[in-house]
């Protein structure tokens, strides 16, 4: 690639979506839009190399895809006018719409930037179509890439988007942002998708390709827009938190082999200090807005408990036990009451941890989750009771699917067979 | 990847004139600008050098010398930390700031802990978690 082109795609990935926001306002098709940009990424592409990259290159392209779109207004115009019987009513109307477009495209772009983002999490799509095109459209991701980050086919994920489009479209989705409840429902939409992507990057320690580590950082990246399209939203802050501080320890994570390596055991000098800062100071402002954080709020402060804590002994249990009390209250999440039980042994001892835990045993979803009975080997092994620990470790390696934490656990079980 | 971008110093900055209100509204536009687009990780100006100092290592002891300090264009007057896909995006984003005529920008890619390589030992990398763990608890007493 000539240092031009490095250029281009570099504004491309500045510009893109909100141009394709801006064109969505006046096309009300996101297929149309995107097209749209495309086609004046093309002439971008065909022009710059030999007249030079522009002064505003953003208004360069919108002023191209403007043009593109109204020829294509025009040329639907002359079609419709070798029909015999189009009426002056049609005429009108489309001049309105030329009209509304340049007014259009001479606005500020926030709003339809946050717009797009909540047409892409629209709940009549499926999670993975809205994952999929979030990523495509605000993230400005190629289908390649989205593919790579997935694992899948690009076929599949480009089949995915497209689906996903003409499903926004044939439901007439309009952009607007909703209001009031609506408002609500939609934003802790957006709010899942962004989390969503972000641990498909996180927890994805397996993955040797580099793109997933990315996605962590693009869902980050999409947060902080939010955060800044959206400044009143505490929830908003609390998932900006809640990632900031996760991600400050992503090269904690994972061991020289890649081997996964626990919150308690990491390395916290490798922990990003100023992500934490980040964190925190985005906690703080969703605290300063509600005495009554939602999920990713409380989730948020309890890994800033772990944040502010030098070292693992420093750890704020009796804070994060509190916590975890205010989420199971929400929740009724059997993974989170499983958390809850860590968090309530590391306060007050195993026997608390494991009478948490035995009121979980029936629990139909927890059925095949290697967590509990890891976890429930762990407290038996503090309280002494290896036998019983044994039996634990060696269903818990029975369950899980990573072949690197199987053999931990045999490992453990083989040593309380020895104690 | 995380770059820093540097804003050098210059007569104006050394002197201590404050910017106008009108640079000012400019650039808070633009640090909105970067903050929706997701990429500013933190940003902060900096006092002319007559308030700084400089310490200079010799066989003996160290040499305190106040400022100001000469050589302007070696000076840093700001500075911002951005996440970025690559260095062309800092320069398409550096290029949009509202900078007077003469004015420098400079781009600088951040070091990650993983660019040290074999270098940084385990032995190190624990040596710094012990210096930060008692860092830290000295900025929360």
């Amino acid at each position: 690639m000539s240092e031009t082109h490095h250029a281009i795609d570099a504004i491309w990935r500045i510009e893109q979506a909100k141009l394709i926001a801006g064109l969505t306002r006046f096309t009300r098709d996101i297929g149309q839009a995107e097209e749209l940009a495309q086609e004046a990424l093309l002439t971008a592409l065909e022009q710059w190399p030999k007249s030079g990259i522009p002064e505003k290159p953003g208004a360069w392209l919108m002023a191209a895809a403007k043009n593109r779109a109204i020829d294509r207004i025009r040329k639907a115009k002359l079609a419709e006018t070798k029909h015999a019987e189009i009426g002056r009513a049609r005429d009108a109307e489309q001049e309105e719409a030329l009209q509304e477009l340049e007014a259009a495209l001479d606005d500020p772009v926030g709003d339809d930037l946050l717009r797009l983002i909540f047409i892409s999490c629209h709940p009549v799509l499926t999670s993975d179509a809205r994952t999929a095109l979030t990523l495509r459209l605000i993230g400005g991701l190629t289908t390649d890439e989205i593919a790579r980050a997935y694992l899948q086919t690009e076929a599949t994920v480009a089949q995915r988007i497209v689906r996903a489009k003409r499903t926004l479209a044939d439901r007439k989705v309009p952009f607007e942002l909703p209001r009031g409840a609506e408002l609500m429902a939609r934003r802790d939409s957006v709010i899942e998708v962004l989390y969503l992507i972000f641990n498909e990057g996180y927890s994805a320690t397996n993955g040797e390709d580099w793109m997933r580590p990315q996605l962590c950082e693009e869902a980050l990246r999409l947060s902080r827009i939010l955060a800044g399209l959206m400044p009143g939203e505490a929830e908003v802050h609390g998932l900006v938190a809640l990632m900031e501080i996760q991600a400050s320890r992503l090269h904690a994570r994972t061991g020289p082999d890649g081997e996964p390596i626990l919150l308690l055991e990491q390395n916290r000098a490798l922990w990003d200090q100023l992500l934490i800062r980040r964190g925190l100071a985005a906690l703080a402002q969703a605290e300063a807005l509600t005495s009554a954080p939602g999920r990713y709020g409380i989730q948020a402060a309890i890994a800033a408990c772990h944040a502010r804590a030098a070292r693992a002994a420093d750890t704020d249990w009796n804070r994060i036990a509190a916590l975890y009390d205010l989420l199971a209250a929400r929740e009724d999440s059997p993974v989170v009451e499983l958390n809850r039980a860590v968090a309530h042994s590391m306060k007050s001892g195993p026997q608390t941890g494991l009478d948490l835990l035995d009121a979980l045993l029936g629990e139909e979803a927890l059925k095949a989750y290697y967590l509990l009975p890891s976890v429930r080997g762990d407290f038996l092994v503090k309280l002494g009771r290896h036998a019983e620990a044994e039996t634990e470790f060696r269903r818990a390696a029975a369950l899980t699917q990573n072949a690197r934490e199987r053999s931990l656990l045999l490992q453990r079980a083989d040593a309380c067979r020895q104690s | 990847m995380r770059v820093m971008v540097i804003v050098k110093a210059n007569k104006e900055t050394e002197a201590g004139v404050m910017p106008s209100t009108e640079l000012l509204a400019a650039m808070g536009n633009y640090n909105e600008e970067l903050v929706k687009a997701g990429i500013m990780l933190a940003g902060d100006g900096l006092h002319p050098s007559s308030k700084g100092k400089r310490v200079k290592f010799t066989k003996a002891q160290p040499k305190v010398t106040d400022g100001p300090f000469a050589e302007t264009k070696e000076l840093i007057a700001g500075f911002w930390m951005w996440k970025v896909k690559s260095m062309e995006q800092a320069v398409e984003w550096v290029k949009r700031c509202p900078m007077a005529e003469g004015d420098e920008l400079e781009i600088r890619q951040v070091f990650e802990a993983e660019d040290f390589g074999e270098a940084f030992t385990p032995e190190l990398r624990a040596q710094e978690e012990r210096l930060l763990a008692e860092a830290q608890k000295l900025t929360r007493a």
